[in-house]
């Protein structure tokens, strides 16, 4: 190993080469501020702009600051991190920035959570010497994303999750200097554009300039009408973060206190996205082992490999860019969607309310669930299968609205029948879930054997790019998983050009899967809380009496009383849907 | 902004520019060069149809656009008036200068005039510094201009039009 020292703050270290001075002084111990900066460490994704300069540091011997976040450690290098000089230089850059800056930090969505602010703090700033013209971009609304640019300081964190990590390309930094900020083409709004709301740059952004649109108002209103049964459904990945947001440790699993929370809320029904995604299964893996057979039975037409269909950012994103592979994704709804439509008629009707006054509210770690619940053909003459979709940040907001002590709550159950739900359902949160869920279900339908094991772990990980091989007793299943949208590409330009071999691929936009969904309580740039949060999915399945779909008694249920078959008529109406072409060509 | 239907014959070129350059998103500024070069200007659907091109995304393709002040999105008047406001010419009046342009022909900088005869630029130092101000109409440099200058300067255009050497879209 190639070593270099240096001394850093008058203390030696010894670094591998290629380690910046930000990273080598951290190894001692020393946090140099850093603003624009970002690195979620084993995802491959690091934002390295050297834009802010917070981070500059006096490396004797060198006429300027050097900013420590793309300065590389060289042999013998003396670095002050706290010199007066360094101290004076970040406090101006951070006070530059907040010359231009909105103070209407009171009021702000972002407030408490905004990496500007606390650096404000961190440096003790108390008086700001400048003045000068302020910006005033207009605010871009759309179904799920708020841009409100004034507050933007050109970190560049988005840009680089929209074009390198998600390859979408709905963001650039357009215009110079004053003038500069991040935009989509011609400055039009996010909502005509490429965008899938897959909200990565929600995630990653410091400030208030990018959030979600707040839905809170709208359910407090549906839930205080006396004329509204209002029921609730809640995603697997939030019962692995909700927590952080009442000061639990990221990975702590708060299933319990949710459906308590959820009940106090003053929510009719408490029921559980699990069950859904359980329902999923069934119905998106009969349509893999469909398409199998017909493969096997030598039907050249029959579309493989089959990817899933449950990320809506991921669907709005081969709408965009691969138009010509529309009939390739599963055709099955998402399990919000189809929790809604079930609502919305088998379960309106068992408890006699007209589908108009049945309001359904989703909690989901998502801004794009938010934009899925708004597509047309997810309503029925106007009236959504969801009303309402918020996010898993928009819940903490509600729950102390409400004056609910969330630590205290004790932990109840989800109400039947739409809370019922398997170890299946709740790995669907994280990256390599779903296509488990459905191998296990898959395999025993298709082998008709019971499956001697029920963890797939060469299907788990945080690689970004992951496939392994089932046997299906004898039948070898190859099957490809991809998470980040960039990823995804890859997989699909391979199906474009022939040379895929996977039977089937399950695609999430979101880096770790929902569990880093962009409406996730913010990880500030820290991958280990993505980890503890995917690690806490598992365990919730391991404790799990029941762990496979199908055996799911309450679905089982459903299809007895209600649906008939998987793929059947009635199914194939309320639970499958279609994709449109949305590039411009 | 209003959209515009380029012509089959403006699509070739514009695919041909590309070819030209291997379709590398690396090459962006050089075709976008040659494009305005050919087109003389930039609207949006020629920047789509770029970014189809070189396989990049039209954000990018805008980013850079916006990025350098030599390409404009607007169509250049059939007399473009440049106004150098490097720092010679700034402190020699040019701000005046430009003022007065903006008052004479009631446009702003970066449009055009309703009839398509003059538009109207800011550029950073022609390089001849001791002509300062200096305002350009087409290729013809004008020196030491004063604000009251500036009604001749462009009652020589008024009457007389240039042959469109331009591309129609």
């Amino acid at each position: 190993m190639n070593m270099i020292n240096l001394t850093i703050d008058n203390r030696p270290v010894s670094v591998e080469r290629g380690t910046t001075v930000l990273q080598a002084a951290a190894q001692i111990g020393i946090k140099i501020p850093s603003l624009c900066y970002m690195k979620l460490e084993d995802l491959n994704i690091e934002n390295k702009p050297g834009g802010c300069r917070v981070c500059v540091v006096e490396v004797e011997g060198r006429r300027n600051l050097a900013p420590a976040c793309c300065t590389d450690a060289a042999e013998g290098m003396v670095v002050l991190t706290h010199s007066m000089r360094a101290i004076h230089a970040r406090r101006t850059v951070v006070e530059l920035i907040l010359s231009d800056h909105p103070t209407d930090c009171l009021k702000c969505a972002k407030a408490g959570n905004c990496d500007l602010q606390s650096m404000a703090q961190h440096l003790g700033i108390r008086e700001i010497h400048y003045e000068g013209e302020q910006s005033t971009f207009r605010e871009d609304t759309s179904p799920a994303i708020i841009r409100e640019l004034d507050k933007c300081i050109r970190c560049r964190r988005c840009e680089m999750m929209c074009n390198e990590v998600q390859s979408v390309g709905a963001l650039s930094a357009i215009n110079r200097g004053f003038n500069a900020v991040i935009s989509p083409a011609f400055e039009m709004n996010l909502d005509h554009s490429v965008c899938t709301y897959c909200g990565q740059c929600v995630a990653v952004c410091p400030t208030g300039a990018l959030t979600e649109v707040d839905h809170t108002g709208a359910v407090i209103r549906a839930l205080s009408n006396p004329d509204k049964t209002v029921i609730v459904q809640t995603a697997p990945a939030v019962r692995a973060a909700l927590g952080e947001e009442f000061g639990a440790e990221p990975g702590t699993l708060v299933t319990g206190k949710l459906a308590a929370a959820l009940r106090r809320l003053g929510f009719n029904y408490v029921f559980d996205t699990d069950f859904a995604a359980d329902l999923t299964i069934l119905e998106e893996g009969t349509e893999l082992l469909n398409r199998l057979t017909a493969f096997l039975g030598g039907d050249k037409e029959v579309k493989l490999p089959m990817l899933t269909s449950c990320c809506p950012a991921w669907v709005k994103f081969f709408e965009h860019q691969f138009p010509d592979l529309k009939d390739i994704p599963s055709s099955a709804r998402s399990p919000q969607q189809m929790f809604g439509a079930i609502a919305k008629s088998y379960f309106a009707d068992k408890i006699g309310v007209n589908r108009k006054d049945l309001v359904v509210v989703s909690i989901m770690p998502c801004v794009a669930k938010k934009y899925e619940c708004s597509r047309e053909e997810f309503s029925v003459n106007g009236n959504p299968d969801v009303d309402f979709a918020l996010t898993t940040r928009e819940l903490a907001q509600l729950i102390n609205l409400a004056n609910i002590d969330f630590k205290s709550l004790p932990d109840e159950d989800f109400d039947h029948p739409l809370g019922e739900s398997t170890g299946a359902g709740v790995i669907f949160g994280t990256t390599g879930g779903v296509i488990e869920a459905a191998v296990r279900t898959a395999y025993e339908v298709f082998t008709g054997k019971k499956l001697s094991r029920i963890d797939f772990t060469e299907l788990r990980g945080m690689e970004g790019l992951r496939h392994a091989t089932i046997d299906f007793d004898g039948l070898p299943i190859h099957i490809g998983i991809a998470h980040g949208l960039g990823n995804a590409r890859k997989l699909l330009e391979d199906i474009q050009a022939g040379k895929s071999q996977f039977h089937a691929i399950e695609i999430m936009s979101c880096p770790g899967g929902c569990i880093g969904g962009g409406g996730q309580p913010y990880h500030h740039g820290n991958a280990e809380i993505l980890k503890k949060r995917q690690m806490a999915l598992y365990r919730e399945d391991a404790g799990k009496p029941i762990r496979k779909s199908h055996e799911n008694p309450y679905i089982t249920k459903l299809y007895e009383e209600f649906l008939g078959s998987p793929m059947s008529e009635k199914a194939h109406h309320l639970l499958h849907t279609e994709y449109f072409d949305r590039s411009k060509k | 902004m209003p959209k515009i239907k380029l012509s089959q014959r403006t699509n070739e070129i514009i695919r041909e520019i590309c070819a030209s350059f291997d379709n590398s998103e690396g090459e962006l500024i050089n075709v976008l060069h040659e494009t305005q070069h050919k087109l003389g200007y930039l609207p949006a659907e020629v920047q789509e149809l770029i970014a189809n091109e070189l396989n990049m995304s039209v954000a990018k393709v805008y980013g850079v656009v916006t990025f350098y002040s030599f390409f404009n999105m607007i169509p250049q008047g059939e007399f473009p008036i440049s106004v150098c406001m490097g720092t010679a010419c700034y402190v020699r009046g040019a701000e005046q200068i430009l003022h007065e342009i903006k008052r004479q022909l009631n446009i702003e900088v970066g449009q055009s005039t309703p009839d398509g005869k003059f538009s109207l630029n800011c550029l950073r130092c022609v390089g001849a510094c001791g002509l300062a101000p200096v305002v350009m109409v087409g290729e013809k440099v004008y020196g030491r201009v004063a604000p009251q200058q500036v009604r001749k300067i462009i009652a020589e255009y008024q009457e007389s039009t240039v042959k469109q050497e331009k591309h129609e879209m």
